[in-house]
């Protein structure tokens, strides 16, 4: 397997994972080093793996009856798949954007005060804090500020998915996973978010999965090609676009399949 | 030939399911109407809120009213919380294939099958002889007869048992109807399994839940034979005031009135009149479970 030109400690790594379903891999023996305050993208064609890849990060896939993988993930040196590990711990260091947002039927300020509350933090100026802030860095802020009251679904879809991200920094967490967090948005929308995305990564590691590859191209430093649960390539975003070292990766970004 | 043959079996087709479809509507027509008809000159404020007298000949239905009320309210405290945590279970703690949560759902289906009859015996030798006949031997030593005969909360506890099945499949349908997503967005935020259910599984099967009591309410209003062993009372002066009392029932002074009265002519009015109550509460309840639940489902639409 390649491993990227990566001289830092990386963030995440892992090391021949596998994540079955049963018995049928849906990821194979992939070894993969993410650094730190980096956008990495990982492309490939549909059913390549790579989002079931990505839940591995925040073990998503544990809700999955059925599955569970083989090799290891680690975040910060700490295998993740220890059996000290609390996973609810885990989660809260590592944030996920999903594909459709997901805003919970309640207020504004619920949304984002959802996570500090879990936590345990009561005091309504700490949280008044958290909220503002995570909406600031969010850059969602100057669009609500005067309804946090108001319902989340009232929002558009593209301020829906800024809110979830939000949602996910208040919790503080030094990961975010996204899920092609832009593939239901028009482009205004897909634009905000890319360039939220490039704003974010000098406080957060971002991994995001992405059917668009311009948006990889984008947004991303590093980026990898999945191929039937099997990683291809994984180099700097602009290598990979400009001269990728394999015929596979080649033929999917000039777009002769997926 | 053979097309005139077919017409006429498809316009027999369609007779008939017209006829059928009319009788329907026409025996409900039939049986509301003599209902009414029957009760409606009896009916009175005077009739709603006054007790029995003169052996049950004359006067109004107010302690059976409020009998049915309180069997109701303290079934539903019974059921309900039960019926909303076995639901819970089933569809957020159980594997698909887990063996505990088949057997649960085999014994709430057979429990939906089981003739009300069989759980007034059962609530008989169940908590009256065996928990009740146990607490009197625990206090007085058996001397004093006291919970080991029917009563209110005994009746209650049956009917609850009663209708678990249905509050047990209406909260799991409305639980069933929480998007994935949301679950999901609650545990990516380091949610517990717990904190995901109690902040956003139950809030938002909330209409569901309440769905499910109505529905039980009105099935349980409208049964007699649980607790025809178990607390209801033929007649009773005073008003239930504790819970080792006997009550009087809508349903079950139906049932007296027109088998056990020594005079059922001069009663007839009343028994029509107590009817159209007990078919007005019942119908009130199922109406406003089906506005809840349209409710809901538009509510699914929109997301």
């Amino acid at each position: 397997m390649t491993t990227g030109p990566l001289p830092l400690q990386p963030k995440i790594s892992t090391s021949t994972l596998s994540v079955l379903y049963g018995a049928k891999a849906a990821v194979k023996n992939v070894s993969l080093d993410i650094p730190a305050n980096k956008v990495t993208a990982f492309i490939g064609p549909s059913g390549c793996g790579k989002s079931t890849f990505l839940r591995s990060f925040n073990r998503m896939n544990d809700l999955i009856e059925g599955a569970h993988i083989e090799g290891s993930v680690r975040i910060d040196g700490v295998d993740i798949y220890d059996r000290g590990i609390d996973v609810v711990e885990l989660r809260k260091r590592v944030g996920m954007i999903f594909q459709r947002s997901n805003p919970f039927p309640k207020s504004i300020y619920d949304n984002i005060a959802y996570g500090p509350r879990v936590n345990g933090i009561r005091d309504r100026k700490r949280l008044d804090e958290i909220v503002e802030s995570a909406l600031r860095r969010s850059a969602i802020w100057d669009e609500v500020k005067d309804d946090l009251g108001k319902s989340a679904l009232a929002l558009s879809g593209g301020q829906q998915q800024r809110l979830c991200i939000a949602r996910a920094l208040a919790v503080d967490p030094s990961v975010l996973l996204m899920d092609e967090p832009a593939s239901a948005l028009d482009p205004t929308a897909t634009g905000k978010i890319e360039e939220l995305i490039y704003e974010l990564k000098d406080r957060y590691t971002i991994v995001i999965v992405t059917h668009n590859m311009q948006q990889a191209a984008r947004v991303s430093d590093l980026t990898a090609f999945f191929y039937l649960g099997e990683l291809v390539e994984f180099d700097e975003t602009r290598k990979i676009f400009t001269a990728p070292s394999h015929r596979q990766t080649e033929e999917y970004i000039t777009g002769r399949f997926g | 030939m053979v097309t005139k043959k077919r017409r006429l079996i498809g316009a027999g087709v369609i007779g008939i399911s017209a006829i059928a479809a009319l009788a329907i509507v026409g025996i409900v027509a039939a049986v509301t109407g003599t209902i009414v008809a029957g009760g409606w000159s009896t009916l009175s404020w005077e009739f709603l809120t006054a007790a029995p007298s003169e052996g049950m000949t004359a006067g109004g239905i107010f302690p059976a009213i409020v009998g049915t009320v309180f069997l109701v309210v303290m079934m539903s405290i019974a059921g309900v919380p039960i019926g909303t945590v076995t639901a819970i279970y089933l569809c957020e703690y159980a594997g698909t294939r887990s063996v505990l949560a088949r057997g649960i759902r085999f014994a709430v289906n057979t429990l939906a099958g089981v003739p009300a009859i069989v759980f007034g015996l059962f609530g008989l030798g169940f908590f009256i002889q065996f928990v009740g006949g146990g607490i009197d031997r625990a206090l007085t030593g058996g001397a004093e007869l006291r919970w080991a005969q029917p009563n209110i909360l005994w009746a209650s506890l049956t009917m609850a048992l009663l209708t678990l099945p249905v509050v047990i499949i209406s909260v799991e349908e409305a639980i069933k109807t929480v998007p994935q997503d949301l679950r999901a967005a609650s545990l990516a935020l380091g949610a517990t399994k717990w904190q995901t259910i109690r902040r956003v599984v139950i809030p938002n099967s909330l209409t569901g839940i309440m769905t499910g009591g109505i529905l039980a309410v009105s099935r349980g209003a409208g049964e007699v034979a649980p607790i025809l062993f178990t607390g209801a009372a033929y007649f009773l002066p005073h008003l239930p005031t504790a819970l080792s009392d006997q009550f009087m029932e809508l349903g079950y002074h139906i049932y007296i009135m027109s088998t056990q009265s020594t005079d059922v002519d001069a009663t007839r009015g009343i028994q029509y009149a107590t009817t159209l109550v007990l078919l007005l509460l019942t119908f009130l309840l199922n109406f406003s479970a089906i506005y809840l639940r349209s409710r809901i489902r538009a509510r699914q639409q929109r997301s």
